[in-house]
C-alpha cells in the first residue's frame, strides 16, 4: 500500500506492520531487510519510508511514573498528546516539545527535535535518560550516556538507522499550569528580529513567525513570541474541537497572491510593538495541530518543508543573504518560522548547532527542486546544514558535507548488526546503506 | 462514581484497552484477562501508571470453557467482588476461510458467540444475586443483518445480541444493566489491513462512547452514533431485494 511521508512526497509502496509486543516486533526485525520503524508518520520526507514499515503505534503503554523525579518510561510508540493529556494535570510537562504532539516518543528521539526553548534546554535527547533499542539481529539492548554511550549517540537524532526504538525514560518538567503567558513583539526587519532574540535570550521559550514573502527594506519583517509557564494552579484545559481538512485543496488555492495578502494580514493584525496574552499550552506550541490534516492545504502534489540552519558566525549577513534569495524567488508561503539555536549536543546527526534555524513550506511545483538546490549551497557556504526530518531531497555530497560525523554512525550501525536491516529511502539517498 | 471493581476479558483488545484506560483514570479496579500475556502484562503497568486503584491480571483462553468456573473465583477473590465486566474478546475471522471449511466456521462461532455467553451465563446468576452491576458486552453491527462478506462473524455477533436481549429482560428486576455494544468499522490492529474511509472511528471515541452508555443505564449502544440510522435502513430493506446486493 503506498505510504508518505507528512508533505506527501515522495510515496512508497510498502508493506506496514503494526506489532502487538517488543518481541513480536524483534521477531520481525530478526527477519527482516530494507525495513524501518515508523510512528505517526510526522516527519515530512523520506525518512520513515521503506519497502517494509514497522508501525510502531500499537507499543503505546506507560510503563513506570517516579512522582519524586519526575521520570517516566514508557513505551516509544506513546504520542506526546497522549503524555500530556495524562501528565499536564499531575502537574507535569514536556521537557521539549517540537511543534506538533502527534509524534510518537520513539519519532522524536530518532529526530531528536527541538522546541523553543533550544537555546536554553537543548534537544529532547538532554531529557532521555535512557532508552531500549531492537538490534538488527532481533536482540534487545538498553544504551544511555554511561551505558553503550556510543549508540545512545548514534540513535537520539539517528533517523532510526541504528534500531527500532522500543522503550525510553524521560525526564518531565514541573509546571504549576496548562497555560503560557505570552508576549509578542513586533519586528520590521531581519535585524529587529535578532536583536530582539538576543534580548530575550533568558526567556523560557521564544520564536519568531516570519513573513517571507517581504523584501527590500522589510526583508525577514516577524513576529517574536515568548513565553513563560503560568503559575495559575490551572491544570486542565477547557476543551476544544479540532477543525480538520477534509479534502485535498486545489492547487491554486495557495498561490502567490493569497500567501502575500496572508502574510501582510497576519503581520499587520499585530498593532502594537509589543502584547501579552495568557495562553492555552495548545495554542502557544501546537497551532496547527488544532487543524487535522493541514498538509492536505498544499493539495495533490504534496510540499516540502525546507530547514536550515547557520552557525552564530555567519549572522545577520549570511541569514539576510538566504532569505533574500527565499523572498526573490516569491515560493515562501505563510508557515515560515524563525529560532535561535543553542550550542550543539554530542549526537552524531542531531540537527541544531548555536546560531539561526529557519523552516518554511514550499508546494511542490515546477522549479522547485532547482531553487532548493542553490539554497543548498549558500547554507553551506554559511557552514550550515538542513534538518534530516524535514528533507526529502538533499544530495548525498551536500549532506556528507554538512554531517562530518556521519562515517562514526556508519562504524556504530555496523558494530550493531544495523547495516543490511534498517535503512529508509532517505539513508540510501544519503549515501547510508 | 465511587470505585468500581470490573473485570474486563479480551483486555487487549484496542477498544478493551482504550476503556480500561478512562476506567483507570477514575481510579477503578481492574481485572485483565487476556491471551497475549506479554501484552497484558505492560497494558496492567499502563493503567496503574494512569490510576488505577488495583490492577490484576491473568491469561485467558476464550475456548477453554472448563477454566472459567475457577478463573471467576479467582477474580472474585483477589478482587472482592465484581461490579461491572466489560466483555471484548472475538476474532475478526476470514470470511472466505470459514466458507472453505467447517472448522474455521466453527471456530469463528466457539469464540465470538459460545464462549462469550457460557462466561455471561456464568456471570449472570453472580450479578443476579447481588442484585447490581453493569455487564457490557462488544457486539458488533455486522450482527444486525447478514451479509455475504461477513455473515459467519455476524451469526457470533447476532447470536450474542439476542442471549444479551433475553439477559437483559431476565436481570432488569435485579437492577443489573445489561449493555450491548454495537461498533461500526474501528481502527484497530485487527483491521490493520482494511483501507479506512470517513466512517472509521477510532478505539478511543468507541471508549469515550461506552463509558457514556455505561453512566447513562443505556441497553444498546450503536458507535458511533451514525450506525444507527445506517442500521435500521439496511435492516428495513426487503429480503428480496436485499440477497441481490453485494455487501
Amino acid at each position: 500500500m503506498p505510504i508518505q511521508g507528512w508533505g506527501r512526497y515522495p510515496s512508497v509502496d510498502a508493506r506496514i506492520d503494526l506489532p502487538l509486543t517488543v518481541s513480536a516486533l524483534a521477531g520481525q526485525v530478526a527477519g527482516g531487510d530494507g525495513l524501518i520503524a515508523r510512528g505517526m508518520g510526522r516527519s515530512y520526507g523520506d525518512s520513515a519510508l521503506a519497502p517494509h514499515i514497522l508501525g510502531t503505534r500499537a507499543l503505546s503503554h506507560l510503563l513506570a511514573f517516579d512522582e519524586t523525579r519526575g521520570l517516566l518510561r514508557c513505551a516509544a510508540g506513546t504520542t506526546l498528546a497522549e503524555l500530556l493529556a495524562v501528565f499536564v494535570p499531575r502537574g507535569w510537562f514536556l521537557p521539549v516539545t517540537p511543534g506538533t504532539k502527534f509524534v510518537t516518543l520513539g519519532g522524536a528521539i530518532a529526530s531528536d527535535v527541538h522546541g523553543k526553548n533550544h537555546h536554553l534546554d537543548g534537544c529532547f535527547s538532554a531529557f532521555v535518560e535512557s532508552l531500549v533499542l531492537v538490534l538488527g539481529d532481533g536482540s534487545r539492548v538498553a544504551c544511555s550516556r554511561h551505558e553503550r554511550p556510543e549508540l545512545f549517540h548514534a540513535t537520539c537524532g539517528g533517523m532510526g538507522l541504528t534500531g527500532v526504538i522500543v522503550e525510553a525514560e524521560l525526564r518531565l518538567r514541573r509546571v504549576e499550569s496548562a497555560y503560557i503567558h505570552q508576549t509578542t513583539y513586533k519586528a520590521a526587519n531581519l535585524e529587529e528580529a535578532l536583536a530582539l532574540f538576543e534580548a530575550h535570550h533568558g526567556t523560557t521559550y521564544s520564536v519568531a513567525w516570519i513573513d517571507c514573502l517581504a523584501s527590500g527594506a522589510s526583508l525577514g519583517r516577524s513576529l517574536l513570541m515568548i513565553g513563560e509557564h503560568a503559575r495559575d494552579r490551572q491544570l486542565v484545559l477547557s476543551a476544544g474541537r479540532p477543525l480538520s481538512v477534509p479534502v485535498d485543496s486545489p492547487a491554486l488555492l495557495l498561490n502567490r497572491y493569497t500567501m502575500q495578502a496572508f502574510n501582510s494580514l497576519y503581520y499587520n493584525r499585530v498593532r502594537t510593538a509589543e502584547s501579552r496574552q495568557r495562553v492555552s499550552y495548545d495554542s502557544f506550541f501546537y497551532p496547527l495541530d488544532g487543524i487535522h490534516q493541514w498538509n492536505r492545504l498544499y493539495g495533490r502534489q504534496g510540499f516540502l518543508q525546507y530547514q536550515f540552519v547557520v552557525p552564530k558566525a555567519a549572522g545577520l549577513d549570511g541569514l539576510r543573504s538566504i532569505l533574500a534569495r527565499i523572498a526573490e524567488s516569491r515560493r515562501g508561503s505563510f508557515l515560515a518560522v524563525l529560532k535561535a539555536f543553542g550550542p550543539a549536543n554530542a549526537n552524531l546527526l542531531s540537527f541544531p548547532v548555536e546560531g539561526y534555524t529557519l523552516a518554511l513550506d514550499f508546494k511542490r511545483e515546477r522549479g522547485l527542486f532547482e531553487l532548493l538546490d542553490e539554497l543548498d549551497e549558500r547554507v553551506l557556504e554559511q557552514g550550515g546544514r538542513l534538518y534530516l526530518t524535514k528533507d526529502a531531497r538533499m544530495s548525498e555530497a551536500t549532506f556528507k558535507r554538512s554531517y562530518p560525523l556521519w562515517e562514526r554512525l556508519q562504524a556504530v550501525r555496523e558494530q550493531y548488526h544495523a547495516r543490511g536491516t534498517f535503512t529508509s529511502l532517505q539513508a540510501r539517498r544519503l549515501g547510508l546503506e | 462514581m465511587n470505585e468500581q471493581r470490573v473485570l474486563i476479558v479480551g483486555a487487549t483488545s484496542a477498544i478493551a484497552e482504550a476503556t480500561a484506560r478512562r476506567f483507570a483514570a477514575r481510579g477503578h479496579s481492574l481485572y485483565l484477562l487476556a491471551r497475549n500475556g506479554e501484552r497484558l502484562e505492560s497494558l496492567a503497568a499502563d493503567l496503574r501508571v494512569r490510576g488505577a486503584a488495583r490492577v490484576f491480571h491473568a491469561p485467558f483462553e476464550a475456548n477453554d470453557l472448563d477454566a472459567q468456573e475457577a478463573l471467576l473465583a479467582r477474580v472474585d477473590s483477589e478482587l472482592g467482588g465484581i461490579d461491572q465486566v466489560l466483555v471484548a474478546h472475538g476474532t475478526l475471522g476470514d470470511q472466505k476461510a470459514c466458507e472453505a471449511s467447517v472448522e474455521a466456521t466453527l471456530q469463528e462461532l466457539n469464540t465470538n458467540a459460545l464462549s462469550v455467553i457460557a462466561l455471561l451465563t456464568r456471570l449472570a446468576n453472580r450479578f443476579e444475586a447481588q442484585r447490581h452491576g453493569c455487564i457490557a458486552v462488544i457486539g458488533s453491527v455486522a450482527g444486525d443483518r447478514g451479509r455475504q462478506s461477513n455473515y459467519v462473524y455476524g451469526t457470533a455477533k447476532g447470536a450474542l445480541a439476542i442471549f444479551l436481549q433475553g439477559l437483559r429482560n431476565r436481570l432488569a428486576k435485579s437492577h443489573v444493566q445489561v449493555l450491548t455494544i454495537k461498533p461500526g468499522f474501528v481502527d484497530t490492529p485487527m483491521t490493520a489491513a482494511f483501507p479506512k474511509g470517513p466512517l472509521w472511528a477510532s478505539p478511543e471515541k468507541i471508549a469515550a462512547d461506552i463509558e457514556r452508555a455505561i453512566e447513562r443505564k443505556r441497553n444498546v449502544l450503536y458507535t458511533p452514533f451514525f450506525w444507527w440510522p445506517i442500521m435500521a435502513v439496511i435492516k428495513s430493506v426487503p429480503e428480496m431485494i436485499f440477497k441481490r446486493l453485494s455487501l
